[in-house]
């Protein structure tokens, strides 16, 4: 395998970690507050359709996706109102949000656009374009650098890199600012938050707020970066693989990054079977490369890959007790 | 006249239809210890946490050093320079000590800054009080006395005036205990009002000025400590005449019912919790087990009850048993004669949610007295036999088919008591038996206790309560982190001593006694398991 087909696979893993990486992160402010969140893959899904119609129907990008992320921060709200508010099963939430977002996408869609349950090809100006960053065409011919710079690093759409600075914000946010002291205690013991005199469920709806917006970015990705428009169920568990790296992660932000381009890797490979035959010089079945991501994500689960403590009040509403 | 520096007028407070609080009034003086002392459920922490903002109060009003205030939440009390160390504490455990002292009270939106003026603050508040803490030690890496002095310091950075303590000896050794009511006089010298929740007797005869007396949610009494008596406080609790110490005649030992060697247990983590202990019980005595919570004694128990595998060797009436397989469990124990009163009543010894009739066959329901068919529980005779069960050992109200989740802590321990104590087992095992249970059942479950011994059963008592311990038991062993540390005899020996053995040390210190217990408890992480 040369260089530059290595290259190529390595693009293509950022580009497919891209979602997950940002998922990941949605579900790392939920979680470190408390908030499980399995609703990653329903609100990825809503945002997905809505960026791609409003994409579509405006032909401006931008305005895809603060609809995509609208969408996103909806659903948010209701498993918000759902497990803080009124203290219910935050599973039975995520798992009610995914069923309604796969559901409502392809409904509305049919209803809008009557394309069997699809947002029409979205061109142009209705689309996230690649980036040329400055000098790539002038690097190009440096040995090594050149061309790890111009195909590698450049050429991505605008959401990759915000999706690359959200990991060392995340960090920042979480441990050096009075924000992220409050957001991981109150998943950890929502007690000393409440006895602090800090509200306990003023930092969850940030946290899920934070989690909403970031879904609807990973969401809006999907249908408007790596897609041209929305396709039923394009979410593909994404929102569900972004859960496993985020407990192979630990609940970390840069190990999350780690995690999630683990998987992209894993993606990427599935999606050229024909230099996996090359490498290993025998065919393997292709379907076998699609499962890999899911086949990682079991063993994750099961918890071959050390111990993950979850954050100790995950997952539990808050209730007063002396 | 100086305003008291706490004073609530007409306070009501109802939890659905239980009147927590009714009307109560109460003045605390600046600059004093002022205790409030009550039985479970009387009110004192629902009264507390109203004043802290935890709560609502239904009806009155609160007055800081004579303005009206109110208090709708922490924040606001915080504000009004109240602090609260609550009987669990408040800490994030995987976070610094530091941290925990900070959340909440930082100066800005970045951390830095904040967490370099807590740490010289900090070290200066340290230095006022004798609070000594590690700054950077994880919560869940320091022993509860250390746990408790951080929550000390985060009432102290939030500038507390106004200190409540819910129950803080409850996880302490003694001599831990008698550091806290050290740190206790310091700031009450240097002005600070303390409000010292606790339902022993004896902390409030030796650490308050004033103490205010709760029964059921209502304030009984205010009285000067010094002009006082415990036997006084008691009967204001109760109501009526109890007795403090428990009446018995020594002991005549027979031959050993129980034999217990080199037993160990690991725990689900891998933890060994028990280290290799031995002992006897013998026919008509009680053998009291003391030691801090989370020392072995629940594992102990467990294994014997027939829930927990272990290895070593147990002997009842001259057979071994089985200590792990088939025949290691609750029911193969009561077989060969083993009764078990367990530790938490609410999780082992009932099911909340059923009846009262229900509760007292579980475990001998496979008794033929119970079965009216081979298919059929003849489950008039259960009830029959609840009723007699519920008069002989007082159960109010003596209703068999109330739920058992809707009787009082100490009327919950003698259903379980009767049901164990009335089939006559050669052996008993008892956990904390009057855990969360009001002075007036605590008086008759002893009595049982004892009774059960002198009709020449043999009793294995394990309580966190030094002074139960040595009330009922005939020998004493102390445990610590997993092992035996020696036994004694109550008579021979006092709370100084047992407590020492209770932080693992069998010889006295040459340095000062909290420095030693200190240093022991760290090095053993006991206490780790205990929130």
């Amino acid at each position: 395998m040369d260089f530059l087909t290595l290259l190529q696979i390595l693009d293509s893993t950022v580009r497919l970690a891209t979602p997950l990486l940002l998922a990941c992160l949605a579900g790392l402010f939920s979680e470190r507050a408390g908030i499980f969140d399995i609703g990653l893959e329903g609100k990825m899904l809503a945002a997905a359709f809505m960026s791609g119609a409003v994409a579509y129907v405006s032909g401006n990008v931008w305005l895809g996706l603060l609809a995509g992320i609208g969408a996103s921060m909806a659903l948010s709200v209701i498993h918000g109102l759902a497990s803080i508010t009124f203290k219910g099963n935050q599973l039975i939430s995520g798992v009610a949000i995914n069923f309604l977002a796969a559901g409502l996408t392809v409904v509305i869609a049919q209803s809008w656009f009557a394309q069997g349950g699809r947002t029409p090809q979205l061109t142009g100006g209705a689309r996230f374009n690649p980036v040329e960053l400055p000098f790539a065409e002038a690097f190009r011919d440096i040995p090594i650098f050149g061309p790890i710079y111009a195909e590698l690093i450049s050429g991505h759409t605008i959401i990759v890199y915000i999706a690359a600075l959200t990991v060392p914000l995340t960090w920042w946010i979480l441990y050096r600012t009075r924000f992220g002291l409050r957001l991981r205690a109150v998943g950890e013991n929502p007690a000393a938050v409440d006895t602090a005199g800090v509200s306990v469920v003023g930092l969850r709806y940030a946290a899920v707020g934070i989690c909403g917006i970031l879904c609807g970015i990973a969401g809006a990705y999907l249908a408007t970066a790596l897609q041209a428009g929305f396709v039923k169920d394009m979410s593909a568990g994404r929102g569900y693989i972004a859960l496993a790296a985020l407990i192979f992660a630990k609940w970390r932000p840069w190990y999350a990054l780690y995690a999630t381009l683990l998987f992209g890797f894993l993606q990427a490979l599935a999606l050229r079977p024909d230099l996996i035959e090359r490498v290993l010089s025998f065919k393997v079945n292709g379907q076998l490369l699609d499962v890999l991501p899911y086949i990682l994500t079991v063993i994750i689960l099961a918890g071959f890959v050390g111990k993950a403590i979850p954050p100790r009040a995950g997952g539990e509403p808050y209730v007063k007790e002396r | 006249m100086t305003a008291p520096a706490i004073e609530l007028k007409g306070i009501s407070k109802a939890f659905g239809p239980v009147q927590a609080n009714k009307d109560i009034s109460i003045r605390v003086m600046p600059g004093t210890i002022h205790g409030i002392i009550g039985e479970n459920g009387a009110g004192k922490s629902t009264l507390m946490s109203i004043l802290f903002g935890f709560y609502k109060a239904d009806k009155g009003e609160i007055y800081i050093s004579g303005n009206l205030t109110a208090i709708p939440d922490s924040q606001a009390a915080i504000s009004a320079g109240i602090g609260m160390v609550f009987q669990h504490f408040k800490l994030v455990e995987n976070f610094t000590v530091l941290e925990n002292v900070v959340l909440g009270a930082e100066d800005s939106a970045m951390l830095k800054p904040s967490l370099a003026r807590a740490r010289k603050e900090l070290k200066a508040l340290a230095e006022e009080y004798g609070l000594n803490v590690e700054p950077d030690a994880l919560i869940q890496d320091i022993g509860v006395g250390m746990q408790q002095r951080v929550e000390i310091l985060k009432a102290l950075y939030r500038k507390a005036e106004i200190l409540i303590l819910d129950e803080p000896t409850g996880v302490l050794t003694p001599a831990e205990a008698d550091q806290l009511f050290r740190i206790l006089e310091r700031l009450k010298a240097e002005g600070k009002t303390i409000i010292l929740i606790t339902h022993k007797l004896r902390e409030i005869m030796d650490a308050t000025d004033t103490v205010s007396v709760m029964r059921r949610g209502e304030m009984t009494a205010t009285v000067k400590t010094a002009e006082t008596s415990p036997q006084e406080l008691a009967e204001l609790m109760v109501g009526r005449k109890v007795l403090l110490q428990v009446d018995k005649e020594v002991a005549t030992p027979g031959a050993n019912v129980l034999e217990v060697k080199d037993l160990r247990v690991v725990d689900d983590k891998g933890v060994e919790r028990v280290k290799g202990i031995s002992f006897n019980v013998a026919a008509g005595e009680i053998l009291g087990i003391a030691g801090v919570a989370g020392n072995g004694q629940s594992e102990l128990l467990e294994v014997l009850g027939g829930y927990e595998n272990g290895t070593g060797t147990i002997i009842v009436n001259g057979t071994e048993i089985d200590l792990t397989g088939a025949h290691s469990d609750g029911q193969s124990r009561r077989d060969r004669g083993i009764a078990h009163v367990p530790e938490d009543r609410q999780r082992e010894g009932l099911i909340m949610d059923y009846a009262a009739w229900e509760n007292t066959a579980f475990g001998y329901h496979h008794d033929d007295k119970y079965q009216r068919s081979r298919l059929f529980m003849d489950n008039g005779a259960i009830q029959q036999d609840t009723v007699e069960k519920m008069e002989r050992f007082d159960v109010r109200p003596p209703n068999p088919k109330l739920s058992a989740k809707n009787f009082s802590g100490g009327n919950q321990q003698k259903i379980v008591l009767a049901r164990e104590i009335e089939r006559n087992p050669d052996l008993l095992l008892v956990g904390q038996p009057t855990r969360g249970v009001d002075i007036g059942a605590i008086e008759f479950i002893h009595q049982q206790i004892v009774s059960l011994r002198d009709q020449g059963k043999a009793i294995l008592l394990v309580s966190v309560e030094l002074e139960e311990i040595l009330s009922l038991a005939d020998r004493v062993a102390v445990m610590f982190d997993g092992k035996i540390m020696g036994e004694r005899l109550p008579s021979e020996t006092n709370e100084q001593e047992l407590g020492l053995l209770m932080a693992g040390i069998t010889e006295m210190p040459d340095k000062p006694i909290i420095e030693a217990v200190e240093e022991n408890l760290a090095h053993a992480g006991a206490g780790k398991e205990v929130h």
